[in-house]
């Protein structure tokens, strides 16, 4: 695969609620992901996601104004109780969604038997992280997309990207998964709730802070995540972001609470034949969305341009403040 | 009907190349296993270290008579990772598959399905399966009611549970040792060989919660199913799976195998794996449907 052309490039942005799919489609997304009310996808939390009647309307919404919806059906089905995902695929192709965003190698038989003229993306969840694995779901399944797993560098993308007849899209701002998508049991070791099963990572149902001896404790199930001095501020307690001690130090043994800006490898990105950049987030707020999606319009129309990007005004939008380019940059690991 | 099996997974820790060949001697001549997943699994640098040893380890565990796979790296994104896994398929063995790229290579051949690809339900059961899967070990934090509905779907394949060790949690790009011992992965100096068993991380309210394998993460309990085996049998479980740790695996092995044969009270079993784990918090909670660090 060749460089992708700046003005092919796709931005492809998070609606967690059916406002939140307005705002992005009004500020330039060419394509919104979305998922049903329930726990067939990877952002079940309460208030968010989309009822059927929401779905039709917003993919009307939508595709009056050029823009794309995916439907994301991206955890792994429960055991006898498939049916509830194997609804979500059909009614997202009755509803003439642009794309499912699947995971679950018997949900993705099940479409592509199903529904064969329906497109099939393949989810960050199931990692695919090599050439191989990824022509493993193109010629097994007829998925014409792969999200690609935060774990590869820019040239491993490109390296990738050329071995390779399906299009990959991949992450560029949000939230930041340290550790390979789908192969994650972090949360439901502590709380019994996990992305793969329920859609859900550190659920806020199992959260927990109080004060001891000065610090602001937070806790995950019966653990502590964090413990900071009172009065100073306090990240989300995300396990893999905590604090924690490990070989006689006390540090953030996994990762700090930084979230993923890739804005500044937008060019190199393209340049490894990229074809969509993806925006974490269904669960933020409308103005996030909104702010997000605009800068990041404005930066591809300037790349498609040949003009000066705009960046900077992302920086404080990003989770505690700092953000990280994460493993796109090789030292990262 | 044919009596459960019991499967020893790869050892998941940088072990030194002579204790990783004497474990394994010792596993052939003594342990009551029946299928021995060998290989490196986690971390492509540390293949070169037990690759002399790794024929006579086979020939050795075959002479005794058990059933030698060889177990694909969990996350391959390198070259010579995707490389060094498709040579597996060039050998006389069975593949024990961890990641989706190595599906093409097995297909149409009797292969087993590691418990580091994702089988959730009897759906993608049934799909891997009918590429040929003949044994499948289950991820570790599926509940009881998820592998009774997998393993009474289809009758002709072996289903099997993580029931004892460190369960795996996550794996990432990054090293977490390296990252502890600030040096950048690819000048680790393999600081992963100071913790047999994994480096504790624990809670800053000092409770010991996970522990890092390099690029892994795992949980500092052992789960233990001693005393879940023979339910786990009556749902149609047909192999549970050891977890190599530095603990006297013949005997958590004996222990298992008696408690399956009823040569042995699950109870009594579960007091003896105590105390060969002295420094071990056992934990079930994820076959329960609850927290996985829980004992229940």
């Amino acid at each position: 695969m060749t460089p992708t052309d700046a003005s092919d490039l796709e931005l492809i942005c998070p609606a967690g609620t059916p406002p939140a799919l307005r705002v992005a489609v009004d500020a330039g997304a060419h394509a919104v992901y979305c998922g049903f009310q329930d726990e067939t996808n990877a952002r079940n939390f309460p208030g968010l996601n989309f009822s059927r009647a929401d779905m039709a309307t917003a993919i009307a919404y939508a595709h009056q104004r050029d823009c794309k919806v995916f439907i994301a059906v991206n955890t792994f089905p429960r055991a006898g109780d498939a049916e509830l995902w194997k609804r979500a695929v059909d009614d997202a192709a009755a509803l003439e969604a642009d794309a499912v965003i699947l995971a679950d190698m018997g949900l993705l038989s099940y479409a592509s038997a199903r529904h064969p003229s329906l497109r099939l993306h393949l989810s960050v969840q199931a990692a695919a992280a090599s050439p191989e694995a990824i022509r493993f779901y193109t010629e097994t399944f007829g998925v014409k997309r792969v999200v690609l797993p935060r774990v590869l560098s820019v040239a491993e993308i490109a390296e990738i990207n050329k071995a390779i007849s399906c299009e990959t899209e991949v992450f560029v701002f949000g939230g930041l998964c340290v550790m390979a998508e789908g192969r994650c049991s972090l949360s439901s070791y502590a709380t019994g709730e996990s992305p793969n099963m329920h859609g859900v990572c550190s659920p806020a149902g199992h959260v927990s802070y109080h004060e001891a001896n000065g610090d602001f404790v937070s806790r995950l199930g019966s653990f502590t995540i964090n413990r900071i001095p009172a009065g100073q501020p306090a990240a989300y307690p995300t396990l893999c972001k905590g604090a924690f001690r490990a070989k006689g130090t006390i540090g953030q043994v996994f990762e700090d609470a930084v979230s993923l800006d890739a804005s500044a490898l937008l060019p190199a990105l393209c340049r490894a034949g990229v074809k969509a950049l993806k925006i974490e987030g269904r669960q933020r707020s409308r103005a996030y969305t909104k702010a997000v999606v605009a800068s990041f319009r404005a930066a591809l129309d300037a790349m498609a341009r040949g003009t000066e990007i705009p960046l900077g005004s992302l920086r404080p939008l990003s989770e505690g403040q700092s953000a990280t380019c994460g493993a796109y940059i090789k030292t990262w690991r | 009907m044919r009596s459960t099996t019991l499967t020893l997974g790869p050892v998941l820790f940088n072990w030194p190349a002579d204790r990783w060949r004497d474990f394994y001697f010792r596993i052939a001549d003594e342990a009551q296993i029946d299928h021995v997943c060998i290989g490196e699994v986690v971390c492509s640098k540390r293949q070169p270290f037990f690759a002399d040893v790794l024929p006579n380890v086979i020939e050795r565990l075959e002479r005794a008579g058990k059933e030698v796979l060889l177990s694909s790296l969990v996350l391959p994104t390198l070259r010579r990772e995707v490389h060094h896994d498709a040579e597996l398929i060039n050998g006389r063995h069975m593949i024990e598959v961890n990641d989706a790229s190595m599906l093409p290579l097995v297909a149409g051949r009797p292969h087993a399905i590691g418990p580091f690809v994702n089988v959730y339900n009897e759906g993608t059961l049934g799909f891997l399966v009918s590429r040929g899967a003949r044994l499948v070990a289950l991820p570790p934090e599926l509940p009881r009611s998820s592998i009774e509905a997998i393993a009474s779907a289809i009758p002709d394949v072996t289903i099997e549970v993580w029931a004892f060790g460190r369960t795996p949690l996550a794996m990432s790009a990054r090293c977490y040792h390296a990252r502890l011992h600030g040096h950048s992965k690819d000048s680790c100096q393999f600081v992963c060989d100071q913790d047999t068993d994994g480096a504790i991380v624990e809670t800053l309210d000092d409770e010991p919660f996970l522990v890092v394998n390099g690029v892994q993460t795992l949980s500092h309990t052992f789960c233990n199913l001693l005393k879940d085996a023979s339910d786990l049998v009556s749902i149609g479980v047909s192999s549970l799976r050891l977890s190599p740790h530095t603990c006297d695996m013949v005997v958590i092995s004996q222990l298992f195998r008696d408690v399956l044969d009823g040569r042995l009270d699950a109870d009594d079993a579960f007091l003896r794996s105590r105390d060969l784990c002295s420094s071990a918090t056992f934990s079930n909670g994820f076959i329960h449907g609850a927290a996985g660090a829980l004992y229940l």
